[in-house]
């Protein structure tokens, strides 16, 4: 605990886990009314740049702030960068201003990754509500390029609206291949819509996977994670095979700022994917 | 060491280019503040404590370290309440760094009560002992000597014993001094916790302690740790406060609590920051400046939508329940080091240790329990 005494010039700089490394957008596409997708590639080539389905970045948008934002690409393609991001404070307000060739900084990347090791071997099903489709889409792109890997591989996704169904031309591609099963489903409906009316947990009940042998990875708003985990636990799902990612204020994302905390988990660090079993507690609890 | 020696161990410290600082005369109350020479100590001062109170007098008396815990802890001093992180200018469409680290200064932590130290041990084990380091943290710390001091007049706030922190000091200082202070004696017994330390006793002129001296010395950590202000029971409390978040002294204490984060601002191990971007008028330079932040406010817990902590009920929860029960999950330690600054400094006079004694008093034992499903 004690630390010995030297001379400041003697303090050496090492590297600082505060500073943004920069990239530059190199796609930017709008995907809904509130929501947009960039592609990033670092400024300096040589940065290297791994990271796993589930992790998130802290993205700096010069003069105006940090936001986390969990990564939508393929892990494969690192160290490019896919972010698809909700509008919804001044950091993503900003970030949709900016266009093709303007530099962000990038901190990360951060948090436990989904638990693709886990599902080796398991029916994989994804329940994703509204914007949770982006952290989740890594994990696809992992099971369909390990796809001996796993078992069946199952998508239940629920928006708003028709009009807020995230990466619409992927879904079709992935809606018609054999080696996965899609459902989606909308709060309500618009005229035109042939598809379901519920929310997301009513297309628990009816996917295809094998309860017992299942990995399920949830993401969406907290009320719809809970409501998807009871779902699944009712279906027969183990909970000790059921994930969540949780969302907090973060200034830091390295257990510094204590903007995160949810009990005694902070959720940079502990998550922010949580086995369900863990926080099962912790999200029935307002306000903690 | 004679009483005399004291003003050359400042000497010393400075003539090693290092800036002093420790408790000085300020605003009515003992701050932590710059020293040059002996006469800045507060000698001869007595304070009071209580719960929302703090009153400060001068004895007459020649005791140098008379009063208990500072009204400040060094804390800011590792860990500034404002600093620059960071500092861009733009460039075309993007931007380049141009942040320039202030120079550390070189500092003596003079006069650190035990309380103190540990709240510095358990800011080293969030900032430099995870998987990630606090740069500017580190470089701060790993230039601090320490000089610390035996407490032997603890306040009537104060609840190291229970929490056992304190009185003495046991680890994590170069220096420590204990006051030795009757029937016309007056000296100091100085020891070294560190090669450092070691180095600056050559320095100074010293004489082996005398029997009594160390006789002295123990009958005042004794005395000291059975004068506690306050004591509490800090056994199972993790589960204590993880098993009663619904119990209805929340509800009680939230109609005290202003949320004013005096609580969070006083203590030493509050270690919350927040970052806040400032750029030029004409947009072209851009910086980050990390400061405190305090559990208590409604922007600390703000994600898109609004606040998870809404209620003070639950910002209170939030506070003690970490600080008592959560800390010890996190970092395998208390996170409060018996201090009893937050019990001085609340204006509404709300003390941990009652509100700790309520909920593990009561038969009520509540979780919330699940609200559906």
């Amino acid at each position: 605990m004690h630390q010995l005494t030297e001379p400041a010039v003697d303090v050496a700089p090492s590297p600082d886990v505060m500073l943004p490394h920069r990239f530059r957008i190199d796609k930017y596409r709008k995907d809904t009314a509130d929501t947009f997708t960039v592609d990033l590639v670092p400024v300096n080539p040589d940065q290297p740049f791994m990271y796993q389905p589930g992790q998130f970045n802290m993205i700096y948008i010069f003069g105006v702030g940090e936001a986390p934002i969990s990564i939508s690409g393929d892990p494969a393609t690192a160290p490019k960068l896919v972010h698809t991001t909700r509008v919804v404070g001044t950091v993503t307000t900003a970030m949709r201003g900016l266009g093709v060739g303007h530099e962000l900084g990038i901190r990360g990347p951060f948090g436990r990754p989904w638990p693709t090791d886990h599902a080796r071997g398991h029916d994989v099903v994804l329940v994703a509500g509204g914007i949770g489709l982006a952290p989740l889409r890594p994990v696809l792109y992992h099971v369909l390029a390990n796809r001996s890997d796993y078992g069946k591989l199952v998508l239940l996704y629920g928006t708003r609206t028709p009009a807020d169904i995230l990466y619409q031309r992927e879904l079709q591609q992935w809606r018609s291949r054999l080696d996965m099963e899609v459902f989606v489903t909308v709060d309500r409906a618009t005229p035109g819509w042939r598809g379901n009316v519920d929310v997301v947990t009513t297309l628990i009940p009816k996917a295809p996977f094998d309860p017992l042998n299942t990995v399920a990875m949830i993401c969406g708003p907290e009320i719809m994670m809970r409501f998807a985990a009871i779902g699944l636990l009712k279906r027969g799902v183990p909970a000790n095979h059921l994930y969540v990612s949780l969302e907090r204020n973060m200034k830091c994302a390295v257990g510094f700022c204590g903007h995160c905390q949810l009990s005694r988990e902070f959720v940079c660090r502990d998550g922010p994917v949580f086995p369900y079993d863990r926080v099962r507690d912790l999200m029935m609890t307002r306000e903690l | 060491m004679e009483r005399a020696e004291l003003g050359h161990l400042i000497d010393v410290l400075q003539r090693e280019g290092r800036e002093v600082v420790g408790p000085i005369f300020r605003n009515q109350a003992i701050d932590i503040g710059p020293i040059t020479t002996e006469a800045d100590l507060p000698i001869g001062c007595v304070d009071e404590q209580e719960r929302a109170t703090y009153r400060l007098t001068r004895n007459g008396s020649a005791r140098v370290f008379g009063f208990s815990e500072p009204a400040a802890s060094f804390k800011p001093y590792i860990f500034p309440q404002r600093q620059r992180i960071a500092a861009f200018r733009r460039e075309g469409r993007g931007f380049v760094d141009e942040h320039h680290e202030e120079p550390i200064p070189r500092l003596a932590l003079f006069g650190v009560r035990a309380c103190d130290l540990a709240a510095i041990a358990i800011l080293d084990r969030i900032l430099l002992e995870g998987p990630y380091v606090d740069e500017s943290y580190r470089r701060r710390r790993e230039s601090c000597f320490i000089v610390a001091v035996n407490c032997a007049q603890p306040g009537g706030t104060c609840f190291c014993a229970s929490t056992q922190t304190g009185p003495n000091c046991t680890f994590g200082y170069d220096l420590v001094l204990t006051e030795l202070h009757a029937k016309g004696n007056h000296r100091f017994l100085i020891e070294a916790g560190s090669p450092d330390g070691l180095e600056i006793l050559e320095h100074l002129e010293l004489s082996e302690p005398t029997d009594d001296d160390i006789d002295f010395a123990r009958r005042q950590r004794e005395h000291a740790a059975d004068s506690m202000g306050r004591e509490m029971n800090v056994h199972g409390l993790t589960e204590l406060l993880n098993d009663n978040t619904q119990h209805s002294r929340w509800d009680d204490v939230a109609s005290r609590c202003f949320n004013c984060t005096n609580c969070t601002l006083v203590c030493p191990t509050c270690f919350c920051a927040t970052i806040e971007d400032t750029t030029s008028f004409d947009g072209k330079q851009a910086e980050r400046w990390k400061r405190w932040d305090s559990c208590f406010t409604l922007d600390h817990s703000y994600v898109h939508g609004g606040a998870v902590r809404v209620s003070s009920r639950a910002r209170y929860r939030q506070w003690l329940t970490h600080k008592f029960g959560t800390w010890k999950e996190q970092f395998g330690m208390l996170g409060c080091v018996g201090c009893g600054r937050c019990i001085t400094w609340c204006p509404a006079g709300i003390d941990v240790v009652e509100e700790i004694e309520a909920i593990r008093g009561s038969d009520e034992k509540v979780r919330e329990e699940v609200d559906h499903g």
